[in-house]
């Protein structure tokens, strides 16, 4: 188990490399956007929290920079991304922390459902090349360059608001259900789920099946394939074969995919004002909420590391190669 | 391996099924591919460039102008306004007609400084190898992995407020996130060339470093860093389209996305204004998929084993290719000579489920 070992400790350096990023990017971008909004701040807040801001951004402090990151490392490591201003008087973990299973639970299973999915049409669109599928791929380019959100519009504009079949915002409809374990309020957010979820699949699922067909158009010139269909095995196991070795890029190409995918799902949040990290992301923004934007941020990061060590030891298990060298 | 068929048509002068023509001799390094895929995009991106260069000029209206004080609705497409208006009755087309110039500046530079930047930190690493190398591939993976619309945000929600950056300031933050791919794929190329046989002889030859570099191994790369190219302006448009959206770039800095800000904050889906949102979303999607499209000639032409997939039946008839092809046969450029392989199609081929 080196190989995991080692991409242990890349995660955790792209980690540290992340939370040094977000202490130095508000000291180094010109015209001191950070000491501008805390002014305006001076009326609202009480001194404490205006001097504990000030303490986060290194405003007027005469401490140095090095002094200024460890206090930044030590505030992190107890969990504290200091106060969201425009959630006074919540901090920035818990206004996190309320939106982050909304965008796990969309996130995660709409990937999922377009990873299968691009495989499996990629797999097939292949094995068909020649035929009547391959003019899937230029329709594939469009959907790939599509901004997801503009995807998100179309769906708003199409089925929550002509056809009027999905809601059109929110995650549940506050006035209809109060959230619990029961089957009307699970039933109202898997519909206001479906619409962004769909946008999801939509938008990466053709990278998935581009990816998967060109890998695998070259696999299947593999002298085992040959050798398989020679020795006349039914072809639904020639496929397999052929699949199984073409997989392995898809999985390494899912480091590359996931960024892409998790920027667009934040975007998507923001069209269906689904209550996730995206929608989080783009309030603080548009509210000038420095400490709730670098905490978004950090958690994203964090995410993404994450999703890509799940594919790292999805990859151990899939080649045995990577198995027998440890 | 991929990259070996590029080395043949760049240094050799093939013999091209489509150049028989005696008497003119062209020995042609870039062979586009003329499939109908590459020549739509080659057409949408000539038609997108020219209204970055005139869009502005004929732009009917002042963008941000509000045209009427009366009326408070977005009124449709009509003879006066073609797209029709927004909210406070600024003319869509001229936003339209702006917006592109911004659209294609930024992705422009976004794609040139970050392909700049991959040859350099990719070619170097590949070819110097040892300590940089790993030092590096190290910079390239963390490239990779951090998300870099979040780093972006960051990035450009910490510019002063009211600020109006310029369309390359945008442009330059925008490739720091986007090198990182196209580093990858040119270092495992470099990598690959180092020790060919031309570059040991060049090296032999007593050919400096930077000589070897530039005359020797970049003009093998050259597909693949157009390839990385028109990915990075395809990123460019679509993060710059996203940033606008989100309300990072100051509201009156047109571009696409800045039309798709206006309508999302005015609920324009919700409210069946179709006509604010549909032109600049489709626009930022065809001008994607008119990149990507040339990137399919670009990667046929890297691995000729994707372009047989483009031959139209009739074409493949013509070459005397089978319609489909059974496994293990790829023809790789359009033989003349029948395949050895095509006689003996294995019978679970046509009982094709």
């Amino acid at each position: 188990m080196i190989l995991l070992a080692r991409r242990i400790g890349f995660y955790l350096l792209a980690a540290l490399v992340a939370i040094t990023l977000d202490f130095f990017i508000p000291r180094l971008m010109p015209g001191n956007a950070v000491a501008a909004a805390l002014a305006n701040l001076h009326s609202q807040f009480t001194p404490a929290t205006i001097k504990a801001l000030e303490l986060q951004y290194g405003v007027g402090t005469d401490q140095s920079l090095w002094t200024q990151y460890l206090h930044y490392w030590n505030s992190l490591l107890h969990g504290n991304m200091g106060i969201s201003t425009s959630h006074y008087p919540a901090t920035v973990t818990s206004v996190i922390s309320a939106g982050l299973p909304w965008t796990l639970g969309l996130v995660g299973l709409a990937t999922v459902i377009s990873f299968t999915l691009g495989t499996v049409l990629g797999i097939l669109v292949a094995w068909r090349r020649g035929t009547a599928l391959d003019n899937l791929l230029p329709a594939m380019t469009f959907f790939q360059a599509a901004p997801y959100f503009f995807i998100a519009i179309v769906l708003v504009a199409v089925f929550a608001t002509k056809l009027g079949w999905f809601p059109a915002i929110n995650a549940y409809d506050q006035t209809l259900v109060t959230p619990g374990w029961n089957w009307a309020y699970i039933s109202n957010v898997l519909d206001h789920a479906i619409l962004p979820a769909l946008t999801i699949v939509l938008a990466s699922a053709a990278g998935w099946i581009v990816g998967m067909r060109n890998v695998m158009v070259t696999t299947m010139d593999e002298d085992y394939v040959l050798v398989a269909q020679a020795k006349g095995l039914p072809k639904r196991r020639v496929v397999n074969y052929a699949a199984r070795n073409a997989i392995l890029p898809s999985v390494t190409g899912f480091s590359l995919a996931i960024g892409f995918v998790v920027s667009g799902a934040l975007l998507t949040e923001v069209v269906f004002s689904y209550p996730g990290i995206g929608y989080i992301l783009q309030q603080a923004v548009l509210e000038r909420d420095y400490p709730l934007l670098q905490g978004v941020f950090l958690i994203i990061t964090f995410a993404v590391l994450t999703a890509n060590l799940i594919a790292d030891f999805a990859y151990v298990l899939l080649d045995p190669r990577t198995r027998q060298e440890a | 391996m991929a990259i070996g068929t590029g080395i043949g048509a760049a240094e050799t002068p093939p013999v091209t099924a489509d150049a028989p023509v005696p008497g003119r001799r062209r020995a042609p390094r870039l062979r586009i591919p003329r499939s109908p895929k590459v020549l739509t995009g080659l057409g949408l991106l000539v038609f997108f460039v020219l209204l970055a260069v005139i869009g502005p000029l004929v732009a009917p209206y002042d963008p941000s102008a509000s045209l009427s004080s009366t009326n408070g609705v977005p009124q449709p497409p009509s003879a006066a306004h073609w797209l029709g208006t927004t909210q406070t009755q600024q003319d869509l087309l001229s936003q339209l007609l702006v917006g592109g110039r911004s659209t294609m500046l930024v992705a422009v530079m976004a794609g040139l400084v970050a392909t700049a930047l991959s040859v350099i930190i990719g070619v170097t690493s590949g070819y110097v190898g040892g300590l940089v190398d790993d030092l590096l591939s190290m910079v390239i993976n963390i490239g990779l992995v951090l998300p870099a619309l979040p780093l972006l945000i960051v990035m450009t929600g910490f510019l002063p407020k009211d600020a109006n950056p310029s369309d390359l300031l945008i442009g330059l933050i925008i490739s720091l996130t986007g090198w990182a791919w196209g580093a990858r794929v040119l270092r495992v190329q470099t990598l690959s060339l180092r020790n060919r046989d031309f570059v040991d002889s060049a090296r032999i030859a007593g050919e400096r470093g930077w000589r070897i570099i530039s005359f020797e191994i970049l003009p093998v790369l050259v597909p693949i860093i157009a390839s990385s190219f028109l990915f990075t302006v395809i990123y460019g448009v679509g993060t710059y389209t996203a940033l606008a959206f989100l309300g990072l770039i100051n509201g009156t800095h047109w571009s696409w996305g800045t039309i798709l800000f206006w309508a999302q904050s005015q609920t324009a889906a919700q409210n069946g204004y179709w006509w604010w949102w549909v032109p600049p979303g489709v626009a930022v999607a065809l001008l994607g998929t008119s990149l990507a499209l040339l990137n399919f000639g670009i990667d046929e032409f890297i691995n000729p084993r994707l372009r047989t997939a483009g031959l139209s039946r009739r074409r493949a008839r013509k070459t005397g290719l089978p319609r489909r092809f059974p496994l293990g046969v790829t023809p790789v450029t359009r033989p003349r000579a029948p395949l050895p392989a095509a006689a003996g199609r294995p019978a679970a081929e046509e009982t094709s489920s």
